[in-house]
């Protein structure tokens, strides 16, 4: 396989791996031949041109243009080359999830947090099942960190203050590195954990092992409650709020005129910020929680308005 | 009895401290950058050290970020930026150019002492604590999270920055207004096109980097939301605005070691540069599009696929003049008569180490590949082939090339031949493993990291070893040759430019007459010295 051929390099276990490798490859070529060809100049160059050796320097290249047009345009070709190939493969890795199991991650100094749908939560580790896209759903606590899984050529930053959607699957069982890339503070370093993925039937036997858990929607729906959101957010309340069943994944007409989509993130998003997208025909009465909730209360908040997407209004 | 030279016309500290002659300003630059390249040395070795085993056993989690961090901020803005320009470029401009001073000599010499005053605060900021937040200062981790002097350190480099505009001011107007008589544009040396385009990046750019301090510092001190989102603010803001500065900010410390490469090697090989226009509008063409590559450092934080896209194609084309200056410089060498002076080998050294820099450039201007290796060891072997196997070597190249005029004396040529090649070797071997490590997965400042990436990092800190040794060695046999070394003549390469057309060290005000220039630069051969240019 040629993919041992490249020095030092574990060939990446995700379904775009082989991708980014052979785009590796291709520039590990392009950049051997053209420092190849630079080294043997300066070697011919030196060797032959040194003062005092008695050689050939008659009929220097005086017109200089047409190699400059030629190099230039040489470069422009192989560089443009590469851009599109490099384009390619990225938009295959960065692609809209379409995973249907989807896993939250909550970022804090210095530890991945990681909730299962189920309820199953672990620390610095992920287990998932191997050839079956995950969805994750990503969140800092609180300054910027980078979800870094080498072996499955993927990264993305979780800045604060938005979700983030990746989708990750890896093709072969095992344990790999889980980093965090981008610079936190004193334990940087130690933000590290594992991907644990996993034969389907190993997982389906681990998620059991967890132990009796509350899924993340009932705990949402405690904090709901807990929270006071109940209050208004119902069918016999006197505060005209919109209701929230049925509501996920649906068009809301804004106020404004415009419309989004109640993903993930708008649900957060009115939270926390409530009076920025106001759904139309209502009221923007609505506290922000922003402060008052942290990133693991909000996502089993989302986790359980998106449990209500099939109950009717 | 000739007029006396500029180190002899007056002896009090007086007449160095509020000097306006243009070499003395430049002597007094080299003396502060020394001072700061030590520092920033220091930090590195540290760092190495401490990264020769997985576990941490010299310092704690804290001081380690506090040491790449002062590492990063004193080699950028401290070393790096002012290097060529403000030594090199302060003492040769005026002499290549044949004018007797640079425009603005009062200015110039602000320039240092705004220099002096964010260095010295910047350093405050070290000793008092020291900085955690990394050179680049991400939000909200530097607003909010640090417990550091960020506010200390960012007074300091706002202060530096106007150091850095004003001598690019001086320089504009000195390359437009003083030029000799005869000298047209594209009679000037490359060296004096290089540092104009790096000039035009110190005024455009440096007032981003202010704008951008200034609003860290209103978040972190009063509290505005600006970058925090938990006060409204927006982390990539920051992002954006930082690297519109600091990725301009690369070339201004690139642009300045590949003028210098192109006076070494054409004088070396005693011919005139290849494609002269073409490296002259290079270097302006990468000032130019370099402003318009700055997402690329931003692949992965979120940004749209798109922008994402156009940042990459920008970066892409921004290696076509690079690449258009490499060529150029190895098609100088065909035909010529070679000498491998110490000069010489630092600028064979640069082409070579420049060369695998853009090379793994693109590997990160392709987007799939950065997402794998950007905020990885991989990074930071690339940006240290470019700056310091790129500009460091340039610098040192530059500073063996002109030592005999600067100081009127002769250095050893075997010592400085010796320091070049263990340069070359020990650079490699301290990069090159990282370039692997970066490939493999480890990230960039871990303090501890997993046990398998032991092998490459022990390579790498005993290449450290081999070149802190070659950075120290022309300490000695120049310092030596300050005292003892033979009398320089006025021309020790039989070169043409106009710099070495008068005495070494050069008289108070360079020139005895006016030069007039009458064809143009690096007309080196034969027929040469037969020629003279100073009319």
């Amino acid at each position: 396989m040629w993919r041992q051929w490249i020095p030092f390099w574990r060939p990446g276990v995700s379904p775009y791996g082989g991708d980014v490798d052979l785009l590796f490859a291709g520039l590990l070529l392009a950049s051997a031949l053209v420092l190849g060809l630079l080294f043997f100049l300066l070697i011919v160059f030196c060797v032959r041109y040194r003062a005092g050796n008695p050689t050939d320097r008659g009929h220097r290249v005086k017109k200089s243009w047409h190699w400059e047009v030629g190099w230039t345009s040489a470069s422009l070709v192989i560089f443009l080359l590469l851009f599109v190939w490099g384009s390619s493969v990225y938009l295959e890795i960065y692609q809209k999830p379409q995973g249907e199991l989807s896993v939250f991650v909550v970022a804090k100094q210095w530890m991945w947090k990681v909730q299962h749908p189920g309820g199953q939560s672990e620390i610095n580790s992920l287990h998932m099942p191997v050839n079956r896209p995950v969805r994750l759903v990503m969140a800092s606590q609180d300054v910027i960190h980078s979800f870094f899984i080498p072996a499955l050529r993927l990264k993305h930053d979780v800045v604060p203050g938005r979700y983030q959607s990746l989708e990750v699957e890896a093709v072969t069982a095992g344990h790999y590195h889980l980093f965090c890339a981008e610079y936190c503070g004193t334990d940087h370093s130690g933000m590290i954990g594992e991907i644990v993925a996993m034969e389907p039937a190993d997982y389906a036997k681990w998620l059991n092992d967890q132990g009796p858990a509350n899924s993340l929607a009932r705990e949402g729906g405690a904090l709901f409650r807990e929270l006071g959101c109940s209050g208004c957010h119902a069918a016999n309340s006197s505060v005209h709020a919109p209701l929230l069943e049925g509501l996920y994944g649906k068009p809301v007409p804004l106020s404004d005129g415009s419309t989004v989509t109640a993903d993930d993130k708008y649900i957060r998003d009115s939270i926390l910020l409530p009076r920025s997208q106001v759904a139309a025909g209502y009221q923007p009465v609505m506290p922000s929680f922003e402060g008052k909730v942290s990133e693991d209360q909000l996502l089993r908040l989302v986790t359980y308005i998106k449990s209500l997407a099939d109950r009717a209004p | 009895m000739t007029e006396p030279d500029y180190l002899n016309s007056a002896y009090t500290l007086r007449s160095w401290f509020f000097t306006t002659d243009h070499k003395r300003i430049a002597i007094l630059y080299f003396a502060t950058l020394i001072g700061f390249f030590f520092i920033g040395g220091a930090a590195a070795t540290a760092i190495r050290i401490e990264l020769a085993t997985p576990q941490a056993d010299l310092v704690s989690s804290d001081t380690y970020n506090r040491l790449f961090t002062m590492h990063g901020v004193i080699m950028v803005w401290f070393f790096l930026i002012p290097s060529i320009p403000n030594t090199l470029g302060n003492f040769i401009v005026p002499l290549m150019i044949g004018a007797r001073d640079l425009a603005f000599p009062r200015l110039n010499l602000m320039s240092w002492y705004l220099f002096i005053a964010g260095g010295s605060v910047t350093l405050f900021a070290i000793l008092a604590g020291g900085i955690d937040t990394g050179w680049t200062f991400y939000t909200p981790f530097s607003t909010l999270y640090s417990n550091s002097y960020v506010i200390v350190a960012v007074t300091g480099i706002f202060i530096a920055g106007f150091s850095s505009i004003l001598t690019g001011l001086n320089f504009i107007a000195t390359v437009h207004r003083l030029r000799a008589p005869g000298l047209t544009w594209y009679r000037l040396p490359l060296f004096i096109w290089s540092l104009y385009a790096t000039s035009v990046i110190l005024v455009l750019a440096t007032p981003v980097l202010a704008i951008t301090l200034v609003l860290l510092a209103t978040e972190r001190f009063l509290g505005v939301g600006i970058f925090d989102p938990r006060i409204g603010g927006d982390p990539l803001l920051f992002q954006h605005l930082f690297w519109f500065y600091s990725h301009p900010a690369v070339y201004i410390m690139i642009l300045p070691g590949m003028g210098v490469v192109n006076e070494l090697i054409s004088c070396f090989s005693r011919k005139p540069v290849f494609g002269y226009k073409f490296v002259a509008w290079a270097s302006l063409a990468i000032a130019a599009v370099g402003f318009l590559v700055w997402g690329h450092h931003m692949f992965v934080s979120g940004q749209s696929l798109l922008a994402s896209l156009v940042f990459s194609f920008m970066s892409f084309i921004v290696a076509v003049p690079s690449a258009i200056k490499v060529f150029n410089w190895t098609a100088t060498l065909h035909k010529g008569s070679l000498r491998f002076d110490a000069p010489m080998l630092y600028a064979l050294a640069f082409l070579g180490l420049f060369t695998i820099g853009g090379l793994t450039g693109l590997f990160l201007a392709c987007l799939a590949f950065d997402v794998h290796a950007t905020d990885t060891y991989f990074v930071v072997a690339h940006f240290h082939y470019i700056m310091v196997g790129g500009m460091v070597t340039a610098y040192f190249g530059g500073l063996h090339y002109w030592w005999p005029k600067i100081t009127g004396r002769l250095y050893s040529e075997y010592w400085a031949r010796t320091a070049a090649v263990l340069i070359f070797f020990g650079f490699n071997l301290t990069f090159f493993p990282q370039f692997v490590l970066g490939a493999e997965g480890m990230p960039r400042r871990y303090h501890v990291y997993p046990p398998e990436f032991q092998v490459w990092n022990v390579l790498s800190s005993g290449g450290a070893t081999i070149l802190a040794a070659a950075y120290l060695l022309p300490m000695f046999y120049l310092g030596y040759s300050l005292f003892f070394g033979r009398r320089a003549p006025a021309n020790p390469w039989d070169a043409p430019g106009l710099e070495w057309q008068t005495p070494s060290p050069p008289p108070e005000f360079n020139f005895e007459s006016q030069p007039v220039v009458t064809r143009a630069p690096y007309q080196y051969g034969p027929d040469f010295a037969a020629e003279p240019q100073n009319a």
